[in-house]
C-alpha cells in the first residue's frame, strides 16, 4: 500500500499558535516524509536592530520572544560587552544569573502544559500553567511585567533585587519546587503517559549531532552540551550546578531533562539569592568603540547566540540572532518521520518551538456593549495588582 | 399517539437529550474544577446547540451531498430509538418485546457507524483518517461489549429481553454482586464507555491536536448541531444501559440518579487523569488484556461464579 496523503500541520493548527507549516506525508497513519516551511513570523529584527542605538536594541531584542524574553537581551548585552570590553559589577552578574534561571523555570513549565495538552492530557496543561503563576508574580514583583523584564542593560541590570524581595522568592520557590515534585511523580510513573512517550520520536546521538541541535534536544539524546557550563557569562561558574544528559533522545528523556532541569535551576535561584554580594548593579558606559562581538546565552530551548558589529557610531552595523529553535525544528526532519500521525503531533511541539504573542485586550460590557476598559485602563490595574503583591510581601518581611 | 409520545417526548428524545445536555455540562463544569478553571453554567449546552441551528449549513465540493447531510440524523433517529426502548423497559417492565436487548445492541451501534458514512463522505484527508480511527475504535470495543453482555444474558438464565433482565435482578440480586457479573460491569465502566462516548484516553477518532476534530471537521451547523445531540443522548443512554444490565435492583428514581452519577463522575475522572492513547494501543488494549478478562467473565458466569 503505497498511497500517499498529505496532511498538513499549520500554517494555522490548534497544534501549535504559532504559524508554521508541516506537510506530513502520510501512509494510512504512518508519517513516511516531512516538509517544514518556516518564515511566517518574519519581522526583519536585524534589519530593525541596524537602525536603534546600542541601548534601544535591548528592548528590541526582548520583543523577538515573548517566552524567552531574557535570553535574547542577556546575549544581546553579552555581546556588547564583548564588544566594548565592559567589566560588569559582580551583583549585576549574580541578578542577571538570577533573572535568566527564573525564565527557564516558567518555560519549562509552559512546555510542560503544552506537551500534556498535545497528548490529550489537559489536566497537566492547566495544572502546569497554575504552578507557572507564582514564578510570574515573582517576575511582577521584580521588574513589574510578568513578562518583557526589561531587566538587561549593557553594563548591568535596570533594576536591583531588593532586600525584602529575597524572603517571597524563597518561599516560592518551595512551592515551585513542591508541584516539580509532583509533576516528576505523575508524570514519570505513569504508565499510559509512558506508552505514549517511550521510544517514540527518537533522534540519536549520531543524528543530534549532525542536525546540530542544541539544548535540552540535544542533552536528551547524549550530547553533552550546556553553554552555561561551556562557555560561562553571568555567575554560572560562582554557584554548583549539574548538566542533565539523557541517553534515549526520545520523548520521554526530553520531558525527564526539562524536569530535572527545573530543580537545577531552583537550586541555582538558591545559592544565587544567598551568595548575591553588595554594591552597584551597572557600570557607567560612555561609549561603544568600532569593533565586533559575540554573546551566547543558555536559552530554555538552547544556545541563543547574538554577533553585534560596531563601527563607532551608536548604532550597529551589523546585529545577527541566532535563536535555538532555528538549529531544532530542522531536527523534526529525522525525528517525526516512521512514527505515526499521533506521534507526530507530540514529536514536532517536543522540541519546544518558541513562539511568542502579544494581544491587545478590550473588556466589553455584554449587556451595553460599551467599552470598559481600553489598554491604558489595563495597564493601571496591572500597576495596582503590583502594588498590592509589594504590599503582600513588605508585611511578609 | 403513546407511541410518539414516547419516542418524541419521554423517555424519548426531549428528556434523554436534556438529561445527555445536563450531564454533559456536569462533565465540564467538572472537568473544570479539577483544571482549576470556573466551567461554564449550566444553561451551555443548550445555548451550544441553539446556536448551531442558527448556522449556516456548508457542504463541502466534491462531497455526496445526500450523504453528507443524512448521516447525523441516521445516527440521531436510531439513539433515541434505543432511549426510548429502554426508557420504556424501566418504567414498564413486563411490555417489552422479546429479544429487546438485541434490537438497543444493534441500535446503539448505528450512531457510531453514522459517523464513519458522515467523515467518509466529507472529503477530507483528516475527516478519512477520523473515520477510519473511529472504524477500528468500534471493532475494538464492540467485541468485548457483547462479551460483557453476554456475561449478563448468561446470569439471567438467558433473557434477552430487557424487562425480563430487570424483573430477574429484582427477584435475585443485581448482576454486579456476583464475580463474573463484577469483572463484566467493571471492564464496561473503565474502557466500553470512554470509548463508547469518545472521551479521553480513547478520543482518538476527534482527536482536536492531531487531526483538528478529525471526522467532525466539515461538519458545521445543523448537521454538527444533530451529532452533538447523538452524543449527549448516548451519554445519558450508555450509562442507564450498564445500569439496566448489571445494577437492576432497584430502580427507582432516586437510586437510578446516583448510580447514573456514580458512573459518570467515574467516566469523568477517567478522563482528567490520563493522556490520549494511540489508535494502534488502543487495539492492542482491547483485543488484548481486555477482551481476554471479558472472555475469563464470560467462561466464568458460565461455570455460574
Amino acid at each position: 500500500m503505497s498511497h500517499k496523503v498529505i496532511i498538513p500541520i499549520g500554517p494555522y493548527h490548534p497544534l501549535q499558535e504559532e504559524p508554521e507549516f508541516f506537510r506530513l506525508y502520510v501512509e494510512g497513519e504512518r508519517v513516511v516524509d516531512i516538509d517544514i516551511v518556516i518564515g511566517y513570523n518574519h519581522r526583519g529584527i536585524e534589519e530593525l536592530s541596524e537602525h536603534k542605538h546600542f541601548d534601544q536594541v535591548a528592548f528590541l531584542v526582548e520583543r523577538i520572544c515573548g517566552i524567552c524574553s531574557t535570553s535574547h537581551p542577556f546575549a544581546y548585552v553579552n555581546a556588547m560587552e564583548d564588544l566594548a570590553k565592559i567589566e560588569v559589577p559582580e551583583r549585576a552578574l549574580y541578578i542577571r544569573t538570577i533573572i535568566a534561571e527564573m525564565e527557564r523555570i516558567h518555560s519549562h513549565l509552559l512546555w510542560l502544559g503544552l506537551a500534556g495538552h498535545f497528548i490529550g492530557y489537559n489536566t497537566v496543561w492547566m495544572w502546569a500553567w497554575r504552578y507557572r503563576e507564582p514564578i510570574l508574580d515573582c517576575f511582577e514583583m521584580i521588574c513589574g511585567n510578568r513578562n518583557h523584564y526589561a531587566m538587561m542593560k549593557i553594563g548591568g541590570v535596570r533594576r536591583d533585587i531588593e532586600e525584602q524581595h529575597i524572603s517571597f522568592l524563597k518561599k516560592t520557590l518551595d512551592e515551585i519546587a513542591k508541584a516539580v515534585d509532583m509533576f516528576k511523580g505523575a508524570i514519570m510513573d505513569d504508565p499510559v503517559i509512558k506508552a505514549r512517550l517511550k521510544g517514540i520520536g527518537v533522534l540519536t546521538k549520531k543524528q543530534a549531532i549532525e542536525w546540530s541541535v542544541v539544548g535540552p534536544t540535544a542533552r536528551a539524546s547524549g550530547v553533552n552540551i550546556d553553554v552555561r557550563r561551556d562557555d560561562p557569562y553571568g555567575a554560572y561558574d560562582r554557584v554548583s550546578w549539574n548538566v542533565i544528559v539523557e541517553k534515549d533522545g526520545d520523548i520521554f528523556a526530553k520531558t525527564k531533562v526539562r524536569i530535572l532541569e527545573l530543580y537545577e535551576s531552583i537550586s541555582i535561584i538558591r545559592q544565587c539569592l544567598d551568595k548575591l554580594p553588595k554594591g552597584e548593579i551597572e557600570a557607567v558606559v560612555k561609549e561603544i568603540p568600532s569593533g565586533e562581538g559575540i554573546g551566547r546565552v543558555e536559552a530554555p530551548r538552547g544556545e541563543c547566540f547574538h554577533y553585534v558589529r560596531s563601527d563607532g557610531t551608536n548604532r550597529p552595523i551589523r546585529h545577527k540572532v541566532r535563536a535555538p529553535s532555528y538549529m531544532n525544528v530542522a531536527s523534526n526532519k529525522v525525528s517525526a518521520v516512521g512514527g505515526t500521525i499521533s506521534d507526530a503531533a507530540i514529536t514536532l511541539a517536543a522540541v519546544d518551538p518558541c513562539y511568542c504573542c502579544t494581544e491587545r485586550v478590550a473588556v466589553i460590557d455584554k449587556s451595553t456593549d460599551k467599552k470598559i476598559m481600553n489598554g491604558w485602563q489595563l495597564i493601571e490595574l496591572s500597576q495596582k495588582k503590583t502594588e498590592i503583591i509589594k504590599k503582600i510581601f513588605s508585611k511578609n518581611k | 399517539m403513546k407511541g410518539l409520545f414516547s419516542y418524541l417526548i419521554f423517555p424519548g428524545f426531549l428528556f434523554s437529550a436534556f438529561i445527555g445536555l445536563i450531564a454533559g455540562w456536569l462533565d465540564r463544569k467538572i472537568t473544570a474544577r479539577i483544571q482549576w478553571r470556573k466551567g461554564p453554567p449550566w444553561y451551555q449546552n443548550f445555548l451550544d446547540i441553539l446556536k448551531l441551528l442558527g448556522k449556516e449549513t456548508i457542504i463541502p465540493e466534491g462531497t455526496s451531498a445526500l450523504t453528507f447531510i443524512f448521516s447525523p440524523f441516521f445516527g440521531f433517529l436510531s439513539a433515541v430509538l434505543a432511549t426510548t426502548i429502554l426508557g420504556r423497559s424501566i418504567i414498564f417492565p413486563r411490555e417489552g418485546f422479546l429479544g429487546d436487548l438485541i434490537v438497543v445492541l444493534y441500535l446503539l451501534m448505528i450512531p457510531v457507524i453514522s459517523i464513519i458514512i458522515g467523515a467518509s463522505a466529507s472529503h477530507n484527508p483528516l475527516a478519512s483518517l477520523g473515520a477510519s480511527r473511529e472504524m477500528k475504535m468500534a471493532l475494538g470495543y464492540e467485541l468485548f461489549f457483547l462479551f460483557c453482555v453476554s456475561v449478563v444474558i448468561i446470569k439471567t438464565n438467558g433473557a434477552i429481553q430487557l424487562g425480563s433482565i430487570i424483573n430477574h435482578q429484582m427477584s435475585f440480586k443485581s448482576n454486579i454482586f456476583s464475580f463474573s457479573g463484577f469483572l463484566a460491569f467493571l471492564l464496561l465502566v473503565l474502557f466500553y464507555l470512554p470509548a463508547k462516548l469518545g472521551f479521553v484516553p480513547f478520543d482518538a477518532p476527534e482527536a482536536e491536536q492531531e487531526i483538528i476534530a478529525g471526522t467532525m471537521i466539515e461538519y458545521s451547523g445543523l448537521g454538527l448541531a444533530i451529532f452533538k445531540l447523538t452524543k449527549a443522548i448516548l451519554l445519558y443512554t450508555m450509562p442507564v444501559l450498564l445500569i439496566v444490565l448489571f445494577l437492576g435492583k432497584d430502580l427507582s428514581a432516586l437510586f437510578l440518579i446516583l448510580k447514573y452519577l456514580a458512573i459518570l463522575l467515574t467516566v469523568i475522572i477517567i478522563k482528567n487523569t490520563n493522556p490520549r492513547l494511540r489508535i494502534d494501543q488502543v487495539l492492542r488494549l482491547f483485543w488484548g488484556p481486555v477482551g481476554i478478562l471479558a472472555f475469563l467473565a464470560v467462561i466464568l458466569a458460565g461455570l455460574g461464579y
